[in-house]
């Protein structure tokens, strides 16, 4: 009788359709894409984060600045002196704070911080001028910040041959009658304002990235229903391809977002091909949704997970290239970089964008970006506890 | 003719000597059971005997540290795959996604377990589980017996061969109970094997067969009367005036194992029959009183069966 009489209520789940792994994968996906929909913090993260970083890095950090605070050291009062500072306020680049009468007022202004640049007009200027010596008008400038002082810097070049033109002093703008020593201290390398956003693309994947997947099998656990997945018949592959793929694509419209403000705001170009960017930004965004997956098997709850991701994305800031230039940094700290995905990713994108490199140039980076991903998922995989034990 | 395999045996569940323990603590000591198909197995124990480790074991969510056995035919140690596609496990607490609806929640599982046609498979359920109209309502918002009823719907809509249910209706009122209670029982008219663990006495005596579990032992087994019968225990049951005080007179005099107040009566029983009669036979004068063999209820034999289990393993 419990054999028999019921056979039709229990045939159904014994044969083993085709394409369990999809349609299992595909079930997975499915609901992770609802309950993205329904996490509208979540979804606001989405848009919000990249505009507000790249607009913030953009603009409040990338724009060139102006009116930098600047000392004067005025070992001499003359006409001659007084012309070549107006010229410099001209710029709109300087904007003379203090005037100082010591070298030693002059260099504690710079050390402190008060100001960005000092402008030393030295004694006997004007008459080291008129006899034709061709003296130096000495600019420091506190270049620790290089996108601050860049640009003032190259704007001095100018100054030279048009300062004087009123004084009839030098009558040759190809030949001034002085030249300006222009002197960046602390950090005389000075990085291109280009690098920024698409150096952006990477850093805001990275970040939001890593938090989606980070918190997803956490997730499941605190709210208990971990332990009806588990009982389920679906595989670990198929729980992080599930909630892997719904996030390559939010990832994939989240880098077109910041591409094309970095594009038609920014006016950063691409000069090589766009599919090229398009389709190594998605073995990106996987990477690093791999890495946020894995650290979801690793942690204990979703607290760790998000403290997981930063420990995370501060080495990739600090040590992929974004903030310092790579080749800048000490040997050890290279290789930490070679193992983060965005050191690999800053070089594509920047290369693509800016340099209009092919993906032969770019086998290194593709084939690291695509180890660490494989080298992810291989843990994640493996981590991934099956049992409650 | 795949299920061939497992239709040769009537036995759903069989287990022997399984222990587990969680940082040094045994919390299932040693369990053996059977579990006929087709049949309701009650699983009773106080919280933390044991019973919801017992019941992941079975599902392969859980590995013993010791013991084996099948489920379904399969092995519990190797074919934890095979055993979660045939099984529906319930979780005592509600574990489908409390931001998904009901529909979303009924055709997940469903693509899980690869059913034919996900959609018309959820929607038969709705309809199976009285859910009508409340199909897109996210299930977190659904009030506990909804809950429990979806979470029903949930493992049976795969079609399991067992049915592990773990405090399914703990917390949930008593009508909503009783028709739990039905639909089990129709399940089970259907050929389901079902093991469900409850608090509840009442529970206890709709099952076909019971299995008492306390501090990780399992004490008693069979059916209803088999576990009465088989815990030796002769009941009194009191009624009339001054039954407090003579609660607190009889507690702790020679063969007197329980004293429990049962409304406007008082049970009295003991395993030692003699010593039993010995102690009540000078309270058994007072006119006030009247004093009246009884059975003792399933609840006075676990009642017992656990205070006696305290003194061995606490």
């Amino acid at each position: 009788m419990t054999t028999e009489g019921n056979g039709s209520r229990h045939e159904a789940p014994t044969r083993e359709r085709p394409f369990g792994f999809l349609r299992r994968t595909y079930a997975m996906l499915v609901k992770e894409l609802i309950q993205l929909k329904r996490d509208r913090l979540t979804f606001a993260m989405i848009i919000v984060i990249p505009v507000m970083q790249l607009l913030l890095f953009g603009y409040a950090i990338n724009t060139t600045p102006r009116h930098l605070p600047t000392a004067v050291l005025l070992q001499e009062d003359t006409d001659l002196g007084r012309s070549i500072l107006k010229a410099l306020e001209n710029t709109a680049y300087f904007e003379f704070t203090q005037e100082v009468h010591t070298v030693e007022e002059f260099d504690n202004l710079l050390l402190s911080g008060k100001v960005l640049f000092g402008v030393e007009i030295p004694r006997g200027f004007e008459r080291a001028v008129r006899r034709g010596d061709k003296p130096a008008l000495l600019v420091a400038a506190d270049a620790t910040d290089p996108v601050a002082a860049g640009s003032a810097m190259s704007a001095l070049g100018q100054i030279a041959q048009t300062a004087l033109i009123h004084d009839r002093v030098g009558g040759d703008p190809a030949n001034p009658p002085f030249e300006i020593r222009a002197h960046a201290r602390y950090n005389p390398a000075a990085s291109s304002r280009l690098n920024i956003v698409p150096g952006l693309v990477g850093t805001i994947l990275t970040m939001t990235m890593l938090i989606f997947t980070a918190l997803s099998v956490t997730r499941e656990i605190e709210r208990g229903t971990m332990e009806n997945l588990l009982s389920m018949p679906i595989t670990p592959v198929e729980v992080m391809l599930g909630k892997i793929l719904p996030y390559v694509g939010v990832g994939f419209i989240q880098a077109s977002l910041i591409i094309s403000i970095g594009v038609f705001l920014f006016g950063v170009p691409i000069l090589g091909s766009l599919i090229m960017l398009a389709l190594l930004s998605t073995l990106f965004i996987t990477t690093n949704l791999a890495i946020g997956y894995t650290f979801s098997t690793l942690v204990q709850n979703q607290l760790q997970a998000m403290q997981a991701s930063m420990m995370f994305f501060l080495p990739s800031i600090l040590l992929s290239g974004f903030m310092f230039p790579f080749a800048g940094m000490p040997r050890w700290a290279q290789y930490i970089g070679e193992c983060l995905p965005l050191t690999h990713y800053l070089r594509i994108v920047r290369a693509i964008m800016l340099k209009g490199s092919t993906l032969e140039n770019l086998r290194y980076d593709t084939l690291a970006l695509a180890a660490l991903m494989l080298v992810a998922m291989t843990i994640a995989v493996t981590r991934f506890r099956r049992t409650l034990d | 003719m795949t299920t061939t395999d497992i239709a040769a045996t009537d036995v759903a569940i069989e287990v022997k000597g399984l222990s587990k323990s969680f940082e040094g603590r045994e919390v299932v000591h040693d369990l053996s059971m059977r579990v006929k198909r087709g049949s309701i197995y009650g699983f009773l124990g106080p919280n933390g005997s044991g019973k919801t480790t017992t019941i992941r074991m079975l599902c392969g969510l859980l590995t013993p540290d010791s013991g084996e056995g099948t489920c379904l035919g399969y092995d519990i140690r190797r074919d934890a795959d095979k055993i979660k596609r045939h099984v529906g496990y319930m979780t005592q607490r509600f574990s489908l996604y409390q931001d998904l609806s009901v529909r979303e929640n009924l055709e997940f599982v469903a693509r899980l377990y690869g059913v034919a046609d996900a959609r018309t498979a959820a929607r038969e359920m709705i309809k199976r589980l009285g859910l009508s109209g409340r199909e897109e309502q996210l299930a977190g918002q659904l009030s506990g017996g909804w809950k429990q009823r979806l979470a029903l719907g949930a493992c049976t809509l795969p079609n399991p061969q067992l049915l592990l249910l773990d405090e399914p209706t703990a917390g949930v009122d008593p009508k909503a109970r009783r028709e739990f209670w039905n639909e089990i029982h129709d399940l089970a008219g259907e050929g389901l094997t079902v093991l469900v663990s409850t608090h509840y006495m009442d529970e206890a005596e709709r099952c076909h067969e019971i299995a008492y579990i306390a501090y990780g032992h399992l004490l008693a087994r069979g059916t209803v009367e088999d576990v009465i019968a088989g815990s030796k225990l002769a009941t009194w049951v009191v009624t009339g005036d001054g039954l407090n005080a003579l609660a607190h007179q009889l507690t702790g005099k020679p063969g007197v194992d329980m004293v429990a107040p049962f409304g406007t009566s008082l049970h009295v029983s003991g395993r030692d029959h003699d010593a039993l009669e010995a102690s009540i036979a000078p309270f058994r004068s007072d006119p006030k009183q009247h004093w009246q063999h009884g059975a003792p209820s399933l609840e006075d034999v676990f009642i017992e069966l656990m205070s006696r289990s305290k003194d061995n393993f606490q």
